[in-house]
């Protein structure tokens, strides 16, 4: 049960996954609207984030905590974060080969200054195109992922609706289940690994979404 | 002690009254069951223990990996099962074999190269210290496992005057050169071409 004065929604873990990641947790936002063209207060705080965040830092994060539990849940899933870098991980890759954090869209800028800065793993959803309540869950026989061909082998990992997966779990959004330029609003999603603290999942989202529509009161 | 113990009104049977053959069960649950409970709950401690395994070599060679930069050319990474999905003991224990070998191969090759630094680090010494029985010897800042592009470079003083009259000496380089990026091309102003080019074409007409 949600409390109405918490800021972010409370996603379910199925059980099989509870007993066997017991860190494991969603957390989740509405804003209530999609993307659009970067503002100029955006592309300036990626700039100073960029000068903030350079080499010394990128080689220290493996050893950070969050950066680390990533890391480490990746490896207990079966991926690999040296050939599917973590969200920061790959953040930091793109920092060091552009020489900084280059402005794109309103939407990925923010979800850029949110990971960087809380190191927590965000992702974005077209609201309107999500049934019900968010839950991490393994797919079951016959599950597709939209714009994927075949079936997903029983029991990946996915981030779901009521009705169908919208996401694999840190990998490949269902096609249509994204922002795009029409959407008008916009689920932000943090997924919390053991080692994660509650509260920088909920500073991430927070993150983004002030990014996203001002400063929130 | 009586058969049946009673306490505050609850009737508890005795286990020594439990026939085991007759399916008789304290806990209400078939042995079968039981079992299978049981063996669930080893493989789940099993998965549990081999993840923590995981975590802490993770950790280790994390740190490994900040320590070890500058130094180029060490493999780490060591391959995925496959996922996102809830991974298996013997899928687990070959995450953890393959951390376990990659942290040895890094440490290994760390000290290996640690000797090698070392080595260079007094050559440099005794090539400051001797500069004309080291000629033309230059080592480099990565040499000696150190970042940036600095390098001891063991050179004649005024060329070949000095080469000739055994004027040598170890000379220092600058460090790396100044960060230049693509220069952004400038755009042509708005020149009095245009500007006539618009008056003739307003003439014309």
């Amino acid at each position: 049960m949600n409390d109405p004065e918490e800021f972010a929604v409370h996603g379910s873990v199925d059980r099989s996954l509870t007993d066997e990641f017991p860190g494991l947790y969603l957390r989740s936002t509405l804003v209530e609207r999609g993307s659009g063209r970067s503002t100029r207060g955006m592309k300036e705080r990626l700039r100073i984030l960029s000068d903030r965040f350079a080499g010394p830092q990128a080689i220290a994060m493996r050893s950070r905590p969050i950066p680390w539990a990533y890391r480490v849940f990746f490896r207990h899933i079966g991926l690999d974060p040296d050939e599917q870098p973590t969200p920061i991980e790959a953040l930091t890759l793109e920092r060091m080969k552009k020489g900084g954090f280059v402005p794109n869209n309103l939407l990925d800028d923010a979800l850029t200054v949110a990971i960087v800065e809380s190191g927590v793993a965000v992702r974005a959803f077209d609201a309107d195109r999500v049934q019900g309540a968010l839950a991490i869950r393994p797919s079951v026989e016959g599950e597709t992922l939209e714009g994927r061909p075949g079936e997903l082998p029983a029991g990946t990992l996915v981030i779901g609706d009521e009705l169908r997966p919208l996401a694999l779990l840190f990998g490949a959004t269902a096609a249509g289940r994204g922002v795009h330029p029409k959407s008008r609003r916009t689920l932000l999603v943090a997924i919390g690994v053991s080692g994660v603290p509650a509260i920088a999942v909920e500073e991430a989202l927070w993150l983004a979404a002030e990014c996203m529509e001002g400063t929130r009161a | 002690m009586a058969p049946s113990a009673t306490r505050k009104g609850a009737r508890v049977p005795a286990l020594l009254e439990l026939d085991p053959n007759a399916g008789d069960d304290p806990l209400g649950v078939a042995p079968g069951e039981l079992r299978e409970r049981t063996r669930d709950a080893d493989r789940r401690a099993a998965r549990t223990e081999l993840r923590r395994q995981i975590a802490r070599m993770e950790c280790e060679l994390g740190e490994l990996f900040a320590t070890t930069f500058p130094r180029l050319g060490i493999e780490w990474a060591i391959g995925a099962a496959g996922g996102p999905r809830v991974l298996g003991i013997a899928e687990l224990e070959s995450t953890r074999d393959a951390l376990a070998d990659r942290l040895a191969e890094a440490r290994a090759e760390i000290a290996r190269r640690a000797d090698h630094e070392q080595a260079n680090r007094e050559l440099v010494e005794r090539m400051i210290a001797d500069p004309a029985d080291y000629r033309w010897v230059r080592v480099r800042n990565e040499d000696v496992g150190e970042p940036g592009c600095k390098h001891w470079h063991s050179r004649p003083k005024w060329g070949i005057i000095g080469m000739f009259l055994g004027w040598w000496r170890v000379k220092l380089s600058s460090g790396c050169p100044l960060a230049t990026g693509p220069r952004l091309r400038r755009r042509p102003p708005r020149d009095r071409e245009d500007h006539d080019g618009l008056e003739g074409s307003a003439q014309a007409a």
